[in-house]
């Protein structure tokens, strides 16, 4: 009779845990890893000179990602009426 | 950075194609592709919502899942690319796509089905950065210029969000509280002018029938 308890227990939570892993998420971040992938690697985008391209207005360090990552979002305002105009 | 995203509101929207035209321009994509296109609901309708529609960057993205030579890969930032060299052409991507984002360029004389293309969210591919060989296969990568994707950034009316999620949501709830409605709308005032009497009201009707 515990037994069989104990095995309703261990089910109940392994079916819990096999729920709750439904809710978890993958890393977003690319693995190239043989196997994974099997495409070519890609650079990063802030491993660029900013001065790589003409026209451009933004303004970041090469290789540094928080400021690349800055300069992206002082550019998003832009789509930004309200604070354009006030 | 959170992920890269596109946001189109709907209310903006006035389906004049600006974004389908930047996009194409910006990556010189081929006669009989379109990366974005804009769909019309009700059209012709009084009420007519227009959304403009690409490749959305999905966060659990069915192509990626149902590629048999697993050419996509996601990017740091959230952006799902593809590698053309290992794509089959195969077009098992368009019937997972619930976007209908994936398309294929014509090739050959029988008109055989291409190498899958679709919107990068101007962020190149597997390629050098800012290569001519990116940009053959690819198209313009403006990440990798420090700029937004050109169809957001030349939308005429900004219906069209694209960029960091967090600062393209922030925007959309910053409009979407201040805008209001009918003549609370913005621009409403500086497009038609402010009334100069606000109590004013309109003149009753004499003779009216009942």
């Amino acid at each position: 009779m515990r037994t069989s308890g104990k095995v309703l227990v261990a089910g109940v939570v392994v079916l819990l845990a096999s729920l709750a892993s439904g809710c978890g998420e993958r890393s977003q971040v690319v693995v190239y890893k043989s196997g994974k992938y099997q495409g070519k690697t890609d650079t990063k985008p802030w491993e660029n000179e900013p001065g790589a391209a003409p026209y451009t207005t933004s303004k970041w360090t090469g290789g540094d990602q928080t400021s690349w990552e800055t300069a992206l979002r002082t550019r998003n305002q832009s789509q930004n009426e309200y604070s354009r105009t006030e | 950075m959170a992920r890269m995203k596109f946001l189109c509101d709907a209310e903006r929207c006035i389906e004049c194609n600006g974004c389908v035209t930047a996009c194409k321009q910006e990556n010189e994509v081929p006669w009989g592709v379109n990366r974005r296109r804009v769909v019309t609901i009700n059209d012709g309708v009084p009420g007519e919502k227009s959304i403009s529609v690409a490749c959305m960057h999905c966060s659990d993205a069915p192509c990626m899942a149902v590629c048999p030579t697993d050419c996509f890969y996601r990017t740091d930032q959230g952006v799902v690319l593809h590698d053309k060299d290992l794509c089959i052409g195969c077009g098992y991507c368009f019937y997972a796509c619930p976007f209908g984002a994936p398309q294929y360029p014509q090739e050959g004389v029988f008109g055989m089905r291409g190498k899958m293309d679709k919107c990068t969210f101007c962020a190149g591919g597997p390629e050098k950065d800012l290569s001519k060989e990116e940009f053959t296969k690819y198209g313009s990568n403006r990440l990798a210029q420090g700029k937004l994707p050109a169809c957001a950034e030349m939308c005429s009316t900004k219906a069209l969000l694209g960029g960091d999620a967090d600062v393209v949501a922030d925007i959309f709830r910053t409009r979407v509280l201040k805008r209001g409605k009918g003549s609370e709308v913005w621009g409403w005032g500086t497009a038609y002018g402010k009334p100069d009497n606000p109590q004013a009201q309109p003149p009753q009707k004499t003779g009216a029938k009942s």
